[in-house]
């Protein structure tokens, strides 16, 4: 082995080395002699002295947890309260005979098995003169009890606590989340000092994302104790800061009716304010009621949740990636003016399939006879199928990427709880990366139909729809309106939407083709949604969409009724109105519901009514 | 040949692999009686330990030869995580120290604590001892460089013993003393600058030891329980398990920074100076270890780890019964956490190899 390690002066070296140490050892022992020195003088000098302050030691500083902030709707209805709730709880070093005590309370009030087993887990974790709770939530009559004979229970206390409480529950689960116990994870990541009296953190949604706001400043008091450690008066106070109450930009009632319009199916609706990113509603069904995690869930219910076939733990709107479908159609058009590419005038002739040149293979359309003459303004409005492919093939896939890229699709959107998926625009990289194959014609005729690699999550399709509503302008979605100071109610944070042009066109008026087109699709004679345009009293600008969940053969048909409801397709639309200044932009997917026009626009139809019938009543009240 | 033992062949030296043993041993003892009797929070400590051993073990395999020359390389990835850390890292407790792989969790600072004293020894005995004015203003960056690093994060303590750990390898060295001199007045005047950089928590804590009675919670009330368990535990202590100040929860932070107190308390002043005994065996047989060493850069390397070792204990110590302020330095091996363990025990397999692979000159 080549010794790198080369010897220039062994000698000198070594010498000059051992000095050193020695040196750095005569005064470690100099320094070690000074502390012991101390330890001696504390120990045995001041002996006396410590033992005294020991045994008469009775003031201890005691944490003070601060109330959480409060979560409001934009409207004023309260979506997370605290509230309290009484706790039985036990202390162990105080009570002789542990378990007599326990037959005789259970005498007294209802305790379960599963109560006791908890209670005598959580005795093995905890410290000594630390409460343990034996049951939660006891009612006023099972507190009056308790609190008649508690001369009978000494080390048995009934302790009210504030309790997180979702008065809504389920219908936003998976907008607010829930706090849980802070675990071994959150401890390594959180502030000790500031969470020394707190036992619950924000685990998902608003709650997580707004932890810090929510939360507060821990205060301090200081207590007088007795021998045992139970405290007797209390001395000094500083008191905590409660956490920000914070008003999302949640409209209740129109949240509400999209759980209903949702009820018993498994889907998404996401309705946003284009001017300014706020979003009215979120659903994602179904859902789960966020109240079990805050004490923690049990086993049992926890794995009916993850076992559950609807997976109602899963966030549809955020993590949910569904094939477009039609719902693509308006963007890619306006994509086919902006490149000049189509004219609106352009024809195209639809006998109800496509091929490419030099192959047998039929792309169909969803209309078996065909549409015939097909101009743009038709082709979206009747959801021409054979007018896109066309159009896919002339466009091509890169300026299709590049397009969908621009309205959001394939990135995060930006919303400010996070955990979102990314979706997929696929590319020809892309490909060669994933598959280590070349992008096939075929491929891009599909993608013209919302179909094949592509993905979205109904967020990126509300954000992408709001866009268009906007003409190219657009705003990251958020919940976040306000942050309020509960103490004086002065607002201290306010949502700052910063408005951006994503999307840009040579010639404005190609704005107007699209929209004027989505116009057709509800207010056409022949619109795919025309049933929900008939008779409202604003304009709705849509696009259906059906989405196949299995490919269905060359010469097969679709009947839904011959296929497991699962493999049925999904219902997809996206709306935004009034078409003259947009005030709301909607994306439903219903899955395996069948059509777009037929299960996903009617909703949309419900909703647009109750928004704007809302704002009639509020302006006229 | 030397006919060899199985322990020279497992690398290992044996007297220090004992005090290693004793002094954890003496930590998960205590810890239990801190944590107020906690069975889990123990078994889990044992099992850190124990796998902790084993990086050890491990770390003795690796000849110093390949140390010395890796060590440019470690450093630079080290310098990389860091920076890593920086913009992507978890914040942990309002400070950015961690690296999330997925599977594990951890402190890229943390390795600096070994690697910094590795690169230097490397750096100088390349060039010889004493080491020449350019080989010093090298070395002055290798270790500038991590410390500003980690204290960016803001992780004071262990920006602290990367620099002590740099700083004692160049001591070793035979950096001369007019030299010395010269960083402590540059370290003077830098002070009103660094002033400047620091975090205002940092700045809070600062002025919390000048001024203890500010944070009713802070190091005023941190001292004063710790100096009371302490004294009251007199020549022979309270007796396992009936510490009251602990077990009354008087004293903050009972299994991690202020260990040492629950222990005075508990086992009196024999118990510290037992304690503090096998300490200076420790020590002593390292830096034994370290001067025996054929090469220089062993010996700079193993001095750097011990020397490093007893700074850990002396501000630990030093904290606890009031000579110097809080930083947040864990007792070495004893307190209760995985992170440093493992970078301790992987210095003591490093020093365990010079040792032990100590003939290959030789061969």
């Amino acid at each position: 082995m080549p010794p790198r390690l080369t010897l220039k002066d062994p000698g000198q070296e070594y010498n000059l080395v051992r000095r050193r140490v020695l040196f750095a050892a005569v005064v470690m022992v100099l320094l070690g002699l000074a502390l012991v020195a101390r330890i001696f003088y504390l120990q045995v000098i001041q002996h006396e002295h410590f033992t005294t302050l020991s045994q008469h030691n009775r003031v201890k500083i005691a944490p003070i947890s601060p109330m959480r902030g409060l979560i409001f709707s934009r409207d004023g209805v309260l979506l997370a309260d605290n509230r309290p709730s009484f706790s039985l709880e036990l202390t162990p070093e105080r009570i002789e005979g542990l378990d007599q005590t326990l037959v005789e309370l259970r005498r007294l009030i209802a305790i379960g098995d599963a109560d006791v087993t908890r209670f005598r887990e959580l005795l093995k974790k905890k410290r000594r003169f630390e409460g343990v709770p034996l049951r939660f939530n006891l009612s006023e009559e099972e507190v009056a009890r308790v609190s008649l004979d508690r001369y009978r229970f000494p080390g048995v206390d009934v302790v009210a606590r504030l309790n997180r409480y979702y008065p809504l529950g389920a219908n936003l689960a998976h907008i607010i989340g829930y706090v849980g116990m802070i675990d071994e994870r959150d401890v390594e990541t959180l502030d000790k000092s500031n969470y020394s009296g707190t036992a619950h953190i924000g685990k998902l949604g608003v709650e997580k994302a707004y932890e810090e706001l929510l939360h507060g400043k821990v205060g301090y008091q200081q207590v007088e104790v007795n021998a045992q450690g139970r405290v007797i008066r209390v001395l000094d106070r500083s008191p905590p800061t409660p956490g920000k109450n914070i008003s999302l930009t949640l409209d209740v009632s129109l949240q509400n009716l999209a759980v209903q319009a949702l009820e018993g199916r498994r889907g998404a609706i996401v309705a946003i304010d284009p001017r300014d990113g706020g979003i009215l509603a979120m659903v994602s069904a179904p859902g789960f009621d966020p109240n079990l995690f805050v004490n923690g869930i049990d086993a049992a219910s926890y794995r009916r949740l993850l076992d559950s076939p609807g997976t109602p733990l899963v966030n549809r709107v955020l993590q949910g990636k569904y094939p477009p479908g039609s719902t693509i159609k308006p963007f890619l058009a306006l994509a086919g003016l902006q490149s000049g590419v189509r004219h609106s005038a352009d024809e195209t002739w639809c006998p109800g399939w496509f091929a490419l040149k030099g192959s047998e293979h039929r792309y169909r359309d969803w209309k078996k006879g065909g549409h015939g003459r097909m101009a743009m303004r038709q082709a979206i409005a009747q959801s021409c199928d054979v007018y896109f492919y066309t159009l896919a093939h002339d466009l091509g896939i890169e300026r299709i990427h590049d397009a969908l890229r621009h309205f959001g699709f394939g990135l995060p959107t930006g919303i400010d709880i996070g955990g979102e998926a990314a979706g997929m625009v696929p590319s020809r990289d892309w490909k060669r990366k994933v598959f280590e194959q070349p992008w096939y014609p075929g491929e891009t005729l599909i993608l013209g139909i919302g179909q094949g690699y592509m993905l979205a999550t109904p967020m990126q399709l509300a954000a992408a729809t709001a866009t268009m509503a906007g003409r190219g302008w657009r705003a990251a979605p958020h919940l976040f309106l306000s942050a309020r100071d509960p103490i004086n109610n002065e607002t201290v944070g306010e949502a700052e939407p910063r408005q951006e042009k994503r999307v840009v066109v040579d010639d404005e008026a190609d704005w107007d083709e699209v929209i004027t087109a989505m116009l057709e699709v509800t207010h056409g004679a022949r619109g795919t949604a025309r049933r929900i345009g008939q008779g409202a009293p604003y304009t709705i600008a849509g696009k259906t969409g059906t989405a196949q969940v299995i490919g269905v053969g060359q010469d097969e048909d679709y009947v839904a009724e011959e296929i497991p409801e699962e493999l049925r397709d999904h219902a997809l639309f996206i709306a935004f109105a009034p078409v003259e200044s947009p005030r709301i932009a909607v994306a439903i997917i219903v899955e395996n519901g069948g059509s777009g026009s037929a299960s996903a626009a009617p909703i949309a139809r419900i909703l647009l009514d109750h928004y704007f019938g809302a704002k009639v009543r509020e302006s006229a009240g | 040949m030397i006919e060899r033992t199985l322990a020279d062949r497992m690398h290992v030296d044996v007297p220090l692999l004992i005090g290693l043993v004793i002094l954890c041993s003496m930590g998960l003892v205590i810890l239990y009686s801190a944590s107020g009797q906690g069975t889990d929070i123990v078994w889990r400590q044992g099992i850190r330990m124990f796998a902790a051993f084993g990086v050890l073990l491990l770390a003795a395999q690796v000849p110093p030869a390949t140390l010395a020359r890796w060590s440019i390389g470690v450093y630079a990835l080290g310098i990389l995580l860091l920076v890593v850390v920086l913009l992507f890292g978890d914040v942990g407790k309002g400070a950015q120290r961690w690296l999330d792989l997925g599977f594990v969790r951890f402190q890229p600072s943390e390795m600096m604590k070994v690697v910094v004293p590795m690169v230097l020894a490397w750096l100088i005995s390349e060039g010889g001892v004493p080491p020449r004015f350019g080989r010093v203003c090298l070395s002055c960056i290798l270790i500038i460089l991590p410390v500003l690093m980690i204290a960016k994060q803001p992780d004071l303590g262990t920006a602290l013993l990367v620099a002590c750990a740099g700083f004692s390898v160049l001591f070793v060295a035979g950096l001369s003393l007019r030299a010395i001199m010269g960083f402590a007045v540059v370290a003077g005047a830098a002070m009103p600058v660094l002033w400047h950089f620091l975090h205002d928590y940092q700045r809070q804590r600062v002025l919390m030891f000048l001024d203890p009675q500010q944070d009713p919670l802070g190091s005023g009330y941190h001292i004063i329980q710790s100096q009371i368990a302490i004294g009251s535990g007199g020549l022979y202590g309270k007796g396992w398990l009936n510490g009251t100040q602990s077990h009354l929860e008087f004293l903050p932070e009972r299994s991690t920074d202020f260990i040492f107190a629950v222990f005075c308390e508990e086992f009196g002043l024999m118990g510290a100076l037992l304690l503090i005994s096998v300490y200076a065996f420790v020590i002593g047989r390292g830096l034994y270890i370290s001067v025996k060493s054929q090469h220089t850069f062993g010996r700079l390397f193993g001095c750097g780890i011990v020397l490093t070792f007893f700074v850990y204990i002396i501000v630990n110590m030093g904290m606890v019964s009031g000579q110097v302020p809080v930083v947040g330095i864990p007792l070495p091996l004893v307190s209760h956490g995985g992170t440093s363990l493992v970078t301790l025990l992987v210095g003591f397999g490093m020093l365990m190899a010079i040792h032990t692979h100590r003939r290959f000159l030789a061969e």
